[in-house]
């Protein structure tokens, strides 16, 4: 038997810091080879989030190193701990913060902002720290400058999980050879991979969706990595927003009662919400049976309740979404383009919608075939195809690749809502194949990005997001904006090859025909003249100087496909619009890109194709009336990666500068 | 025998040429060339009550070169008139498999096969059957042996003579050529004919001589009689009076083997005329069966979706309106369950041969 009183003897606080201690699975620790992608991914999100906030344009090293217990050295895959380094160019900390924000849980400004940002709560970096000292018991190392004129400091910090506050064991000035910026040392068990949702794919997926981000990566393998910049302009900063009174819960209200500084309760309302203006707040006032002039703290109970139900069902206007930054048509294309080899992309940026009165933009993209490279390849198999064998139609499926805020989500894809919506796309109305219940087949990357103040992830570890029924609609609307644009391109595609097929076929048949012909005729056929009849007749039934057309050899961009590339053995077909925004959204919408950006897709690809950046070469080859808008927007065409290998074989016409202003065209 | 032999190559071989001048004349007339080709489906497929027979109707579909849907097809229909061609001229039979590998390769300057699978010749030998109206032995094109026969008859087949009532219990192998020039009979002494389904049960009855004791042919096609064992049923029918007799199991499927052979299939309506046996006679196992000869529930086998969406189109058939036959397949459907003919051993190995048959033979138990 135990007492109330020896009871009573056990009971005490638990800090944060010792709960996470016992629940590092939560923050996604769970095991060493997550851990160590946490880590890096918490660090390069603080480095992104501080760069873009100050408006400097990211340039981030992320270098992973092996740390050996022992003398001899051992391999990436077999190696149990690592030392993490990121080190960025941006504002830098100031020198008191510095300890409380790499070593004190839930310390940070973003958590009672409403404001898109990557990091959220205030417990990444410091739990990896937190991480790093439980399993190595190494401190965290930290650089930081603010400028050229202010010296750099160094600490060593660790948290003390008791007290959840930090203890700093090392304190200085130091030379540093960067004028401006932070770099994190964090020592870690953990263990290094390749493949899926390791920390290249993470990396690689950041770079994609971040392509304003220089990012450099040294491998624990000593290899270096350039993700190049390939869009050299930051995303706008996003604004801070004060709630919207339909996203607030009863005891949030309770709270924000007690806590205003405004002296009635109209004024509190109008004060401390968005989009309550003083008219509508005596309104609702007025709903609830309340005096405009009570005072909020004298709200209580019954009155509260009342006061909250009458906000669910009073009409307020949607809350503005200048805060949130979508990346961007432009730029989600240049990212794709950059980094996944395809012959077709396209990129689909929703109007901004609203769950739980916050608001959010979805974004899609995609990235389809295997590039003009290997597209060309089987043409060039000689093989005589036995029974049974085929020209290898792949059952590979396509690949989801989801973000959050422009941070890629690499965990429990099917847990998440991006994954859902695209599951429930039907694909198959596209031109693409897939089963039941499963993703589409093919050689396609599908992009899903949610930017929203707020995220609603299913755990704290942000892996999946919410299945909310806004949410999923947006998703779902703009995987099938990118699904109908990849149809059209298919479709295409397949029509050009159709008709080249078909002459392509008499051609070949006429041959087996005549010798057929031949050798029933008892070999005395004059099989020349023969031919030359049929040829006519095949050649007068196709129409030949359509399918050179059709083939896209006389010169057709890709037409009715806004924000798409398409990428053939002949070079790109390439059109970004200069978006103007556009009228149908909120005004408030902030999608617009500047206008004079040129598109610049230069970037090597997978390492292979290299370009210089040169906006003279980009031409107008086309005026083409935009879907909707009905406004006369200009479309660019850039001119073809005249890389040294990928010079065409054929002289292509459609890069003739006489070609220049085609007729406008109307689409169907 | 062998004059009548070279006569009917002369004129095969003479259609067969006649597809290059359709493509010749097509060209100098700068014309698609096309063929018509008569369809082989049921829309295309009437049943004759007074004949008894299921005849082609006249619908014809064209196959013309210059379409892309239809190239291919046009230039492997070529492709396998030359190689039939190259049969008459040698005078030589061969399979459906080997035209097959005769007609196949790889098209010059591609990686395109001309067949990629044996499904793709075989319909273009059946086009030209009935758009040349050609039969397939004619064509010299010949099937698998998969039917046998035993009791009291005498061929000649390429100068020997082969007496099937001495070739033991394995009987004698029919060949799918059985016209008169490449198989003739001699002698026929049977009172009757039985056709079963089975391989099994026909090795049952061979085993036990039962076609000595009733003084009749056994004959099987192993399932689905192929177009020789039905030919040479046919034959028998006609050239000496035999009155032919099918037995197989109580399934849909037996039922409509029962038909094929009676009224003729669909696909090959064209030769109702020659393989037909519109007097031919269900003996069994028919649905009044189990009950009759007592055979106990447990050796029936229910019946699948696939069989009651069968037997439901057997109902529809025109051939099937009999009120007996209506009858005998809803008895089936409503008991819910099929039997085989190897059900009967359940009784006794012999029931077959020394119940079941001569009782249904003394009662005269039969469908029409």
């Amino acid at each position: 038997m135990v007492t109330a009183v020896e009871m009573g003897a056990r009971q005490r606080e638990i800090s944060v810091s010792e709960f996470f201690t016992k629940n590092r699975h939560l923050l996604g620790f769970d095991n060493p080879r997550k851990a160590l992608l946490t880590c890096v991914k918490e660090a390069v999100d603080n480095s992104l989030d501080a760069c873009e906030e100050a408006g400097i344009l990211p340039d981030v090293t992320v270098k992973l190193e092996i740390v050996t217990t022992g003398q001899t050295p051992v391999a990436p895959s077999q190696a149990t701990r690592f030392r993490i380094t990121v080190t960025d160019n941006g504002p830098g900390i100031v020198r008191q913060q510095i300890p409380r924000v790499f070593a004190k849980l839930l310390y940070g400004s973003k958590f009672h902002r409403m404001r898109m940002s990557r990091g959220q709560q205030g417990i990444g970096i410091s739990a990896a720290g937190m991480y790093g000292q439980l399993t190595t018991g190494k401190p965290v190392k930290v650089i930081s400058r603010t400028g050229p004129r202010a010296a750099a400091h160094y600490f060593e910090v660790q948290i003390d999980t008791k007290k959840n506050e930090p203890l700093v064991h090392e304190n200085k000035q130091i030379e540093w050879h960067q004028s401006q910026g932070t770099e994190v040392t964090l020592e870690v068990e953990g263990r290094y991979q390749k493949g899926r949702a390791s920390v290249d794919e993470w990396l690689e997926q950041t770079s994609i969706a971040n392509p304003h981000v220089r990012l450099t990566y040294r491998t624990p393998e000593g290899e270096r990595k350039e993700y190049p910049r390939s869009y050299h302009e930051l995303p706008p900063s996003p604004k801070e927003i004060k709630p919207h009174p339909y996203g607030i819960e009863f005891g949030a209200l309770l709270k924000m009662l007690q806590d205003t500084k405004s002296q009635t309760v109209a004024g509190f309302l109008a004060a401390d919400f968005c989009r309550v203006s003083p008219a509508l707040a005596e309104e609702m006032c007025k709903s609830a049976k309340l005096s405009p002039n009570t005072k909020p703290r004298d709200v209580k109970h019954q009155a509260a309740e009342i006061l909250y139900k009458t906000i669910q069902v009073t009409k307020i206007m949607a809350p503005p979404t200048n805060c949130i930054s979508p990346i961007g048509e432009k730029a989600i294309l240049s990212g794709l383009y950059k980094q996944i080899k395809g012959e077709f992309y396209t990129a689909v940026s929703r109007p901004p919608a609203v769950y739980r009165g916050y608001p959010f933009i979805i974004e899609a993209g995609l990235a389809f075939g295997k590039g003009p490279e290997e597209a060309t390849k089987p043409q060039q198999a000689s093989v005589p195809l036995a029974e049974g064998e085929d020209q290898g139609h792949d059952t590979e499926l396509a690949r989801v690749i989801r973000y959050a805020n422009r941070v890629p989500l690499l965990y429990q894809q099917s847990a998440c809502s991006t994954f859902k919506a695209v599951l429930s796309t039907t694909w198959r109305n596209y031109g693409v194949t897939q089963s039941r219940g499963a993703l589409p087949a093919g050689p396609m990357v599908i992009f899903v990005h949610m930017a929203s103040v707020w995220v609603p992830f299913t755990s704290e570890s942000k892996e999946a997001i919410a299945d909310y029924d806004e949410i999923q609609k947006e998703i779902t609307l703009a995987l099938r904006e990118a699904g109908r644009r990849l149809g059209i391109f298919l479709r295409r595609r397949e029509r050009a090859a159709s008709e080249f097929r078909r002459r392509n076929i008499f051609d070949l048949y006429i041959e087996e025909v005549v010798a057929a012909c031949n050798r029933l005729k008892g070999g005395h056929l004059p099989t020349e003249k023969l031919k030359e009849q049929l040829h006519k007749i095949a050649s007068s039934r196709t129409g030949g100087v359509k399918t050179d057309e059709a083939l896209g050899k006389t010169g057709v961009g890709p037409e009715g496909l806004p924000h798409s590339i398409i990428v053939t053995a002949e070079g790109i077909e390439g059109e970004t619009e200069i978006a103007q925004q556009s009228p149908v959204s909120e005004a408030e919408a902030p999608v617009a890109m500047p206008a004079d950006s040129t598109p610049t897709r230069n970037a090597p690809r997978g390492g292979k194709r290299v370009v210089k950046p040169s906006p003279a070469i980009v031409k107008r080859t086309g005026v083409a009336k935009a879907k909707g808008t009905g406004g006369q927007q200009e479309m660019f065409a850039a001119e073809p990666a005249q890389a040294k290998k990928a010079a065409p074989r054929r002289t292509s016409t459609r890069k003739t500068p006489s070609g220049a202003a085609k007729p406008t065209r109307t689409r169907t | 025998m062998a004059q009548a032999k070279a006569k009917k190559n002369g004129i095969v071989a003479k259609k067969l040429v006649g597809m290059a001048d359709v493509v010749i004349a097509a060209a100098q007339r700068a014309k698609d060339p096309t063929f018509e080709i008569p369809m082989r489906a049921l829309s295309n497929v009437s049943f004759n009550p007074r004949k008894g027979l299921i005849e082609m109707g006249d619908k014809k579909q064209a196959r013309s070169f210059f379409n892309v849907g239809m190239a291919k097809k046009f230039m492997q229909t070529m492709l396998v008139a030359d190689a039939l061609a190259e049969l008459q001229q040698a005078d030589l039979t061969t399979s459906l498999r080997e035209i097959y590998y005769r007609t196949k390769h790889t098209i010059q300057d591609s990686h395109e096969n001309t067949f990629d699978t044996q499904d793709e010749s075989d319909p273009i030998i059946e086009d030209l059957e009935v758009s040349l109206v050609a039969l397939r032995e004619e064509l010299h094109v010949r099937a698998e042996n998969s039917g046998s026969i035993v009791g009291p008859v005498v061929f000649g087949d390429d100068g020997d003579r082969v007496d099937c009532a001495k070739l033991g219990k394995g009987g004698y192998s029919v060949p799918s050529i059985v016209e008169p020039e490449y198989l003739e009979i001699r002698r026929c002494t049977a009172d009757f004919l039985l056709l079963v389904e089975k391989g099994t049960q026909w090795n049952r009855l061979s085993e036990d001589k039962f076609w000595r004791r009733y003084n009749c042919v056994l004959l099987t096609g192993n399932g689905q009689p192929p177009r020789g064992v039905r030919r040479l049923a046919r034959r028998l029918h006609e050239e000496y009076k035999l009155p032919v007799y099918v037995l197989v199991d109580n399934d849909p499927w037996g039922y409509y083997i029962y038909s094929v052979v009676k009224q003729g299939s669909i696909n090959l309506a064209f030769e109702s005329q020659r393989m037909a046996i519109p007097k031919a006679k269900f003996i069994g196992l028919s649905s009044a069966d189990p009950e009759r000869y007592e055979l106990p529930r447990n050796v029936g086998i229910k019946l699948n979706e696939k069989d009651i969406t069968r037997a439901k189109e057997l109902l529809n058939y025109q051939w099937f309106q009999k009120p007996a036959w209506q009858q005998e397949i809803k008895r089936m459907l409503t008991s819910g369950l099929k039997y085989e003919l190897d059900a009967l051993a359940n009784k006794d190995f012999q029931y077959l041969t020394k119940k079941y048959l001569p009782r249904k033979l003394k009662e005269k138990d039969w469908l029409d």
